[in-house]
């Protein structure tokens, strides 16, 4: 069976380079980048390379970028680690309601310990306004923490206009660019942002590995508690074989990124194109052009998402719906939700994410695919009527 | 030659497990699925012996990764509330004991699931049921009792009609529970010493009157009575009692007294002795038969009156929209909102759910 892997803001694939670049660390060099002796002086220099790479790759200094377990540790290190900061205690803190759960759940555990939130709408095609924020600015707010880029919908948020409010109000901002990373250019010096989200599966290097950049001059609580590393900012042990994956990693993003990205832009524009050409009644979720280029969110209506997915999975194409719930069955989307999406379209909505690998035969293969079971599918549907469809 | 798709639901344990291994050997491209049916997080984790908790989720998984079969869970939570947890808490509310088991198997195991199967391009649908389906030639389908009379699960699927058995398969159904273990435990499915499950997968910390008042339904305390209408005590509210039921009531009396019927109307519970929590017959509504019709307008059969009931031998009457069944010797605790299922020796005939004890002399 072939195999099309359209998923790749859940994770993507390593890169070859990625991989033969870390095949020492599971050899000869395995020593504690800690340690004054030549075993630990090796590893040590490997993990400052792959620093200086990240930092080259945003524009940032070395000493800026703290390295994590993930991109969801670097969420709690941002959220916690300036809320935990003298003086912030029960204060407010303004984010947005389509932020990954790393940040929504930080924040609501930050509710339970008397931080006041709100949680800002975005519009219907899935943008944070930066008006909403500034008329959700208190007088004891301390920090806006939104998305660079959403998760679901690929939708690029004005993180400059909304940091340029925050900055202006004496407000710390954090943006959660784990997704943006590695698809849309983001200048750290120009950027009116104090702490940023990344990590190295999104952006084919390996899972177990991420990191917030800190501006210069700023603060944050530890989160994890333990020996120096990072400067006392995070204590354990380094994930030296992640690290050294995403130093790679952006040393290629680094590289190749514009000529990557357009090239992924290509193939998704296809693939869109080819989907609203071929099957009627389907739905765009999110911006048409403020949108990574990698991401398409669609609701095929009259069809279940999950019956959707899970036809497409036996024919071997791997794309997402909604968010996953504890049992690893599917719920509607709250993201789409909060976009104002009808409840039943939130329900048939498949998000196709490309990257790394994907060629014009994967699109047409998943093209022919997808109108497939949708007929199929649509065919079983009670509520499905071609004709009063056209009509609406 | 594509292999027929076949939908195994799997409960993490062992019946099913083994249920989706026989149709793996038979040829079958299986596909293990588990319905997501509420929020699994209200549950306390560790509770073992439910139809399915998040545990036995895992569990499922874990057989369907050792047989290398794709595993999905489905989720039908709207249709569960809808179907099964809303019409329990109605008939509690009515003063009635229901089976929300049937309900269950009745519209999401062999409903829902059946629709799935027709979305993921399966031919039907097979679980780890012990019951026994004869495919006569013609396509007819016949349902009948295990083999195994302690594990038989034929009580709770004779709603089950030909049209819908012609897509199901219970692989495991003619089996010995020690003959499933057994092949668990060869082909090292890492399930095979589980407990039995028993309980209502969604009533949590095993208190039903909790779980009803979590749903909004108050308990209001009320009058035990005797037959003549006479006061005897209080009692904390009918949620509480079934029909039956001896201890726990908190009255001193010479005899033992039991529940013998419960008036959701007048909040009131009535007591007696133990012959009289003994009935004739019953009337039984929105009967159903496995072949489509009864067998006559008046046949005898035999009637379970509740799952692990020895069966009756009876006369049953039947008419368009109910069942009038008379017992040859009276049964005790014929206790209204569970199912009565006729058989006739191993064969389901059919069945409905008992409305009241006793036969209306209309």
């Amino acid at each position: 069976m072939r195999k099309v892997y359209f998923d790749h803001n859940a994770s993507s694939p390593v890169h070859p380079e990625v991989a033969a670049a870390v095949q020492p660390f599971l050899g000869d060099l395995f020593g504690n980048p800690s340690s004054i002796h030549w075993a630990g002086r090796d590893v040590r220099k490997a993990v400052e390379d792959a620093r200086a790479e990240i930092a080259a790759f945003y524009g940032c200094r070395p000493l800026e970028v703290i390295l994590t377990s993930s991109g969801t540790e670097a969420d709690n290190l941002a959220v916690k680690g300036a809320a935990y900061r003298p003086g912030n205690a029960g204060k407010h803190i303004i984010t947005s309601q389509v932020e990954h759960p790393a940040i929504m759940n930080t924040c609501r555990f930050l509710e339970t310990q008397g931080f006041r939130v709100t949680y800002v709408p975005v519009n219907r095609q899935g943008i944070v306004e930066p008006d909403a924020v500034r008329s959700a600015l208190a007088k004891d707010t301390f920090l806006v923490s939104i998305m660079a880029a959403n998760n679901e919908t690929g939708c690029l948020m004005p993180i400059g206009e909304i940091g340029a409010i925050a900055k202006e109000a004496g407000v710390l901002m954090h943006t959660d660019a784990v997704q943006a990373t590695g698809k849309v250019p983001l200048a750290w010096e120009t950027l009116p942002v104090d702490m940023l989200t990344f990590s190295g599966h999104k952006v084919n290097g390996l899972k177990g590995a991420g990191g917030l950049l800190v501006r210069k001059g700023m603060e944050v609580e530890a989160v994890l508690h333990g020996g120096h590393q990072e400067r006392g900012r995070r204590g354990g042990t380094e994930n030296v074989v992640g690290i050294v994956a995403i130093g790679k990693a952006f040393s290629l993003l680094s590289k190749n990124m514009a000529a990557e990205a357009a090239e992924v832009r290509r193939l998704r524009d296809a693939f869109e194109r080819a989907l609203f050409a071929r099957i009627p009644d389907i739905v765009l979720n999110g911006h048409p052009t403020l949108r990574l280029p990698n991401t398409v969110n669609i609701s095929f209506r009259f069809v279940e998402g999950e019956a959707l997915l899970l036809n497409l999975d036996m024919m071997g194409i791997a794309c997402s719906s909604g968010s996953a719930c504890t049992s690893g069955s599917i719920e509607g989307s709250p993201i789409l939700l909060a976009m104002g999406a009808d409840p039943t379209d939130s329900q048939g909505a498949l998000r196709f994410s490309l990257g790394l690998g994907n060629t014009d035969e994967d699109v047409s293969y998943a093209v022919d695919a997808i109108e497939t079971v949708v007929t199929k599918l649509r065919a079983m549907s009670p509520l499905y009527h071609p004709q009063r469809a056209k009509v609406r | 030659m594509t292999k027929k798709r076949i939908l195994a639901a799997m409960s993490g344990g062992v019946d099913s497990s083994v249920a989706a291994l026989l149709l793996q050997r038979e040829g079958w491209e299986v596909v293990g699925i588990s319905m997501d049916l509420y929020d699994y997080s209200k549950v306390t984790r560790d509770r073992e012996g439910t139809c399915c908790s998040l545990d036995d989720l895992y569990d499922a998984r874990r057989v369907c990764d050792t047989l290398g079969i794709p595993y999905y869970v489905l989720n039908l939570r709207e249709e569960f509330r809808r179907e099964v947890i809303d019409p329990f808490v109605r008939e509690y509310k009515a003063g009635r004991t229901p089976n929300p088991c049937i309900l269950c198997n009745e519209h999401l195991k062999f409903r829902a699931l059946l629709r799935k199967a027709d979305e993921l391009g399966a031919e039907g649908v097979a679980t780890g049921h012990y019951a026994v389906i004869r495919r006569e030639p013609g396509g007819r389908c016949r349902l009948f009792a295990s083999p195994d009379a302690g594990k038989d699960q034929s009580y709770f699927l004779y709603s089950l009609d030909s049209d819908r058995l012609r897509r199901i398969r219970f692989p495991v159904g003619e089996m010995l529970k020690e003959q499933v273990r057994r092949i668990a435990l060869e082909a090292g499915l890492p399930v095979y010493e589980k407990r039995e499950s028993q309980d209502i997968c969604f009533v949590t910390d095993d208190s039903y009157t909790r779980f009803l008042e979590n749903r909004g339904i108050r308990e209001d305390h009320g009058r035990f009575v005797d037959r003549e209408g006479n006061f005897l005590g209080n009692h904390k509210g009918i949620l509480g009692y079934t029909v039956g039921q001896r201890r726990g009531l908190g009255i001193a009396s010479k005899e033992p007294l039991y529940v013998v019927a419960i008036d959701a109307e007048k909040n009131e519970i009535v007591l007696g002795s133990d012959g009289e929590t003994f009935s004739g017959g019953a009337t039984v509504v929105t009967p159903t038969f496995v072949a489509g019709a009864p067998p006559g307008k008046e046949f005898r059969a035999t009637a379970k009156v509740r799952y692990h009931h020895p069966g009756a031998p009876c006369v049953v009457r039947a008419t368009s929209d109910r069942l009038e069944v008379a017992f040859d010797t009276p049964q005790r605790s014929v206790t209204p909102g569970q199912a009565l299922v006729l058989y006739d020796g191993d064969e389901v005939l059919g069945g409905g759910w008992i409305e009241c004890a006793g036969v209306s002399r209309s």
